[in-house]
């Protein structure tokens, strides 16, 4: 079970209306993303209209919780008090769609991650919030 | 066709305030410093301007990223008649208040502007270190666009920017001695640059000893917290003839937005939506980019140099990497002589200015140890989330 490297002092995102759904969307275990019911796009973060079409029919909708690595960085500056590092913050690339991007942080060692490496969601939960973290596929249980 | 706004317009002064970090002057002393003395270096006094803007205008923001307004320059400055003013944020495009002056001369709104961009940043983290973060230092929920990287603790532009840095170098074969020669170029060229934080000698093995702070990007390929400001006159090209120096022309510009600001990203992670802005500037001139003399890129992290190299065509894509190898295309004698000051890893975060003074200092040449020689142009470009680029020339 690889433990949380990022954890320590961590600032919560506030659930704001057009957003709560994607910090809240957990609670079920299942990761949700907007998605245009008139054309199918696929976009994070969540906006009124669809950018491919201009629709208003946007929505939150599941997704499979599973993508690649897009790209990571391991940090190692402790900017705050209790921070601990290294951690790796990264880009996932949906499987949904090409450029289908979240930001997260990856729960393995860090000198294992990998671009391109598969990655599922797994979320871990802060007061009302579940931040949609990822780990290597294969960890997965 | 219609005249470009930015043949109507010349820079007709430039100056800077001392570089502290922290200083014992005050944002606002330092932005009358900067304005005084750029006013003087055009020969213009107060009353001759009627137009002042900066980027991004005072803000409730912490950590002194916006600690100067233009009513405040007003009045300490004492311009009795400004009739246009802009405070210009939106995008992080560092160059906008003075594209937007460009225009502003061009449609007569005004004739001569004063453009400053003023930081206190240094004296932000001598009173709480965590005040330029991200987060700025706050223990309330973070909400806006930084709610997409401040919860997973990415709490420095670097953590995004290292991104960037990784996919290019996974892309490319880059490695560490190729980005840091930036690193080292710049601190050469700050050994001649009187008014650059750090002027100590930086060898390329310092530069691979120093810590990782996000990889791959390390310690010395981070810009500085400083507090400074620049000033920059814009004058209508027809008012050259009164003023103190030659006119600097504004040959074309380039612009361009990105949806990093709010969060959204495109591409593959190894170019910026900086391509469209030097697409933008090469549409407007006849010059190529083998006419640039010497060139002021971005550099609030080296990666933004490679990025921003390619976007703007001074070399082929995937080629930036080989390119600064070795330091020596880039250096003051080399083939393109790059951010000859120090730019912002060396000189200090004037947050794009340092680069555009930098600009004026070549094409007039007044730069001393780092003058590079019969520089006629300069290519100069400025940010990480908004993008601005210019091509100044003198006659």
């Amino acid at each position: 079970m690889p433990r949380d490297l990022a954890a320590g002092p961590r600032q919560l995102p506030g659930l704001e209306p057009e957003t709560a759904f994607y910090w809240t969307s957990g609670a079920d275990g299942v990761l949700r993303i907007q998605c245009c019911e008139a054309c199918g796009h696929w976009q994070h973060p969540p906006f009124p209209r669809c950018a491919k079409c201009a629709s208003e029919d946007v929505a939150p909708r599941p997704v499979s919780g599973k993508g690649r690595i897009a790209s990571y960085t391991v940090n190692h500056e402790k900017w705050l008090p209790g921070l601990e590092v290294p951690f790796v913050f990264a880009a996932v690339e949906l499987a949904e769609q090409a450029e289908l991007y979240v930001f997260t942080n990856i729960l393995a060692p860090v000198e294992s991650v990998t671009r391109g490496m598969a990655v599922e969601v797994r979320f871990e939960r802060h007061e009302d919030v579940w931040l949609p973290m990822f780990v290597p596929e294969s960890a997965a249980p | 066709m219609t005249a470009k706004p930015e043949s109507l317009v010349c820079i007709s002064g430039a100056a800077q305030s001392e570089v502290g970090r922290p200083s014992r002057r005050t944002a606002l002393q330092l932005t009358a410093d900067a304005c005084l003395a750029a006013l003087s270096d055009a020969g213009l006094a107060p009353e001759d301007i009627d137009g002042i803007a900066t980027y991004p205008g005072k803000s409730p923001l912490g950590g002194g990223i916006a600690p100067v307004s233009p009513s405040e320059v007003q009045a300490v400055l004492g311009i009795e008649n400004p009739r246009w003013v802009l405070a210009s944020g939106e995008g992080f495009s560092h160059m906008a208040p003075i594209f937007n002056a460009i225009n502003a001369i061009a449609c007569g709104m005004a004739r001569h502007v004063i453009v400053f961009r003023s930081v206190a940043q240094a004296s932000a983290r001598m009173a709480s270190r965590e005040s330029t973060l991200m987060s700025g230092g706050q223990t309330t929920r973070v909400e806006g666009n930084n709610a997409w990287t401040v919860p997973f603790n990415a709490l420095s532009p670097i953590n995004t920017f290292a991104l960037y840095a990784q996919a290019y170098f996974d892309k490319y074969g880059a490695t560490s001695k190729q980005l840091g020669a930036i690193a080292v170029n710049n601190r050469a060229n700050a050994a001649h640059n009187p008014n650059a934080i750090y002027r100590k000698p930086l060898s390329l093995d310092d530069y691979l000893a120093a810590r990782v702070i996000s990889s791959p990007l390390r310690l010395f390929d981070c810009d500085s917290h400083i507090d400074g400001s620049t000033a920059i006159v814009l004058s209508h090209a027809d008012a050259a003839k009164d003023l103190a120096r030659p006119p600097i022309r504004i040959e074309a510009v380039g612009m361009a937005i990105s949806g990093l600001w709010v969060g959204k990203f495109e591409g593959d992670f190894t170019r910026l939506d900086a391509d469209r802005a030097g697409e933008m500037l090469w549409s407007r001139t006849d010059l190529r980019p083998r006419d640039v003399d010497c060139a002021q890129i971005y550099d609030g992290f080296s990666i933004h140099v490679w990025l921003w190299l390619e976007a703007l065509g001074l070399v082929p894509r995937g080629e930036a990497c080989r390119f600064t190898e070795g330091g020596a295309r880039i250096a003051l004698d080399g083939e393109l002589p790059l951010n000859t000051g120090g730019g912002q890893l060396s000189a200090g975060r004037f947050h794009g200015y340092g680069h555009i003074h930098e600009a004026t200092v070549q094409l007039w040449g007044r730069g001393g140890g780092r003058q590079v020689k019969d520089a006629r142009t300069c290519l100069v470009s400025n940010g990480g989330y908004g993008y601005g680029a210019m091509l100044l020339r003198r006659d």
